[in-house]
């Protein structure tokens, strides 16, 4: 649940704020919540890969197209205002919500990978080099591997990688072996996709500043769950997505600093991003928009700050609070199933809402099968981390993930339905 | 506590087969050999066979996967194994029309063992599992009839 100062950012007030929420009221919120399936009511468990949408950021979504869809920033008409008011409206919540001094340093992107493909691109090209280093961790989604990748092979520089304990924490002793005047890059999630690992990226930044390397941040499940005060942390990029924090899809994030987005160049070539267009070449129109080629998702920039206004209003100590009680009761009761293995930190301090486990020889997709059958949605296979899965000398694990919207009794019908896997594979 | 369609799917025959799969090893004489995985869930199937003339003499599977995937390839040895390169295509389409919801298709006694996963066909999600086994069968017939000298 990460609420340690050093690991999450701001502080956790706690449990007197826990009293005030009423997960009951916060359901009801969501319309998706409330069906049938496979003749059972929909018990979603599968917050990580996609969190549920609020009415609140639904209603948002039908207004900006009912009421005020125009296109941003070029025209002189009054549907143009409103639309590019909410837009850049939402892009002070997004910088808000992060902690970053200014919108002009928040980049709408597709979401937390085309994020971090921007910053490969316009900063790695140009600044990495044959030789240097890039150092990634085993624990990283795919979208933080595979664009380093790609700038290795175009550049000759080389990864290097954090290895896992048998825990899936990030083995930091080895960190000043790795960290080296070579290393221009730290790549790192903020919270493991997989496990729910939560790392101390405060502490790897502070250790790669030492060696001048740039730290990014896949934050794509770290700004989920707790505040994040990215000043506060260090880091020097923020890549985040919108729907995973109750927005729509499509639309995320990237926080850079200042300095450094102004001096690289640009991702996208293309409208909105230019100052003078000539025959052979063309300046660039200032932060944030030389990022931003081409009409964005203004809809889904709308929702995403209306998703960050619904959290702020429940506010983030009182969901933190409420996610780790149904943490230690979801662990408790995982782990009391029978021929089960959880992977991930034993500590709720290290781990996020997400409980990543096997169950004896039922293979994970028969596990997702049959609790389908029975209402639960989780997730199930590699969870686009096969370099964890391979840590761990398994193919894939099963997957429950919990959000704001989720109750103990979400978990009881979780573990009904695990005894049901038992029944059959057991 | 299961529901009927769970009952369908998770036949006995298909879980002893997951458990106990026929024809896991490596095949030392295979004249034609095709590794498939599906990316989205990792299952993982190696498929070899000798092929003697118009026949499969011989057939075997090592991978990982689900239940359904190591089911359907160990079943599918089983029964291949003897059979005519026609025959074989026969049974692959056969099978792919009873994954597909054909209900003659899921009674045909040519399909042997195979009709146990007819109620796969009721879960749309899980349908490429069972098909990944005869994916690989006819990348390895083809592969099979291209090094053919004649």
């Amino acid at each position: 649940m990460a609420i340690s100062t050093s690991t999450l950012g701001r502080d956790a007030q706690g449990a007197s704020m826990a009293k005030a929420f009423d997960p009951a009221r916060i359901r009801a919120q969501f319309p998706a919540l409330h069906q049938e399936v496979n003749g059972k009511p929909l018990i979603y468990l599968d917050s990580a890969a996609t969190s549920q949408k609020p009415q609140a950021v639904l209603d948002a979504l039908d207004h900006y197209y009912e009421h005020d869809n125009a296109n941003v920033h070029r025209g002189i008409h009054e549907l143009s205002r409103r639309s590019t008011e909410a837009f850049e409206g939402a892009r002070g919540k997004v910088a808000g919500w992060i902690g970053a001094d200014d919108p002009a340093e928040v980049i709408w992107t597709r979401g937390t990978t085309e994020a971090l493909n921007l910053v490969a691109s316009a900063w790695g090209l140009d600044n990495v080099h044959e030789g240097d280093e890039i150092v990634l961790s085993v624990l990283e989604h795919h979208s933080n591997i595979v664009p380093w990748q790609l700038l290795a092979q175009r550049t000759g520089a080389r990864l290097r990688y954090i290895e896992l304990d048998d825990q899936g924490r990030l083995i930091l002793d080895d960190l000043p072996k790795l960290l080296t005047e070579r290393t221009k890059i730290v790549a790192i999630s903020h919270v493991s996709n997989a496990l729910g690992t939560v790392n101390p990226v405060k502490d790897i930044a502070t250790a790669a500043h030492e060696v001048d390397a740039l730290v990014v941040v896949d934050g794509a499940q770290g700004a989920v769950h707790a505040d994040v005060d990215v000043r506060e942390l260090g880091v020097d990029f923020y890549a985040l997505s919108g729907h995973k924090m109750c927005g729509p899809t499509g639309c995320g994030a990237l926080w850079g600093r200042r300095d450094l987005l102004e001096a690289m160049s640009p991702y996208q070539g293309g409208g909105e991003m230019i100052h003078v267009v000539g025959r052979d070449e063309s300046t660039w129109a200032e932060l944030p928009h030389k990022f931003e080629a081409g009409t964005p998702n203004i809809a889904g920039a709308i929702g995403f700050g209306a998703a960050v206004d619904y959290l702020s209003d429940i506010g983030m100590d009182a969901i933190q609070a409420h996610e780790r009680q149904l943490m230690e009761y979801a662990l408790e009761q995982i782990r009391a199933v029978d021929a089960v293995r959880v992977y991930g930190p034993d500590s709720l301090d290290e781990h996020s809402a997400v409980v990543s486990f096997t169950l004896g020889d039922a293979h994970p997709h028969d596990i997702s099968t049959i609790l389908d059958a029975e209402g639960v949605a989780i997730r199930a296979g590699h969870h686009c981390a096969q370099l964890v899965m391979k840590h761990f000398g398994i193919a894939a694990t099963a997957r429950a993930s919990f959000y704001l919207y989720n109750t103990k009794d979400d978990v009881d019908r979780l573990i009904a339905g695990l005894s049901t896997v038992g029944g059959i594979f057991g | 506590m299961e529901t009927p369609q769970l009952n369908s799917l998770y036949q006995q025959l298909i879980l002893e087969h997951y458990r106990k799969p026929r024809n896991k090893a490596e095949l030392e004489d295979k004249t034609v050999e095709v590794h498939l995985n599906n990316p989205v869930c990792g299952d993982e199937i190696r498929l070899q066979l000798r092929i003697e003339d118009d026949h499969i003499a011989d057939v075997k599977f090592t991978g990982q996967g689900c239940s359904i995937s190591q089911a359907a390839v160990s079943m599918m040895t089983s029964l291949l194994k003897g059979k005519q390169l026609d025959e074989a295509q026969g049974v692959a389409q056969r099978f792919t029309e009873m994954m597909h919801g054909d209900e003659a298709a899921a009674k045909d006694k040519s399909l042997g063992d195979l009709r146990a996963l007819a109620g796969v066909s009721k879960f749309p999600v899980r349908i490429k599992c069972a098909l990944l086994g005869f994916e690989a069968l006819q990348k390895a017939l083809k592969q099979g009839h291209a090094g053919d000298p004649r």
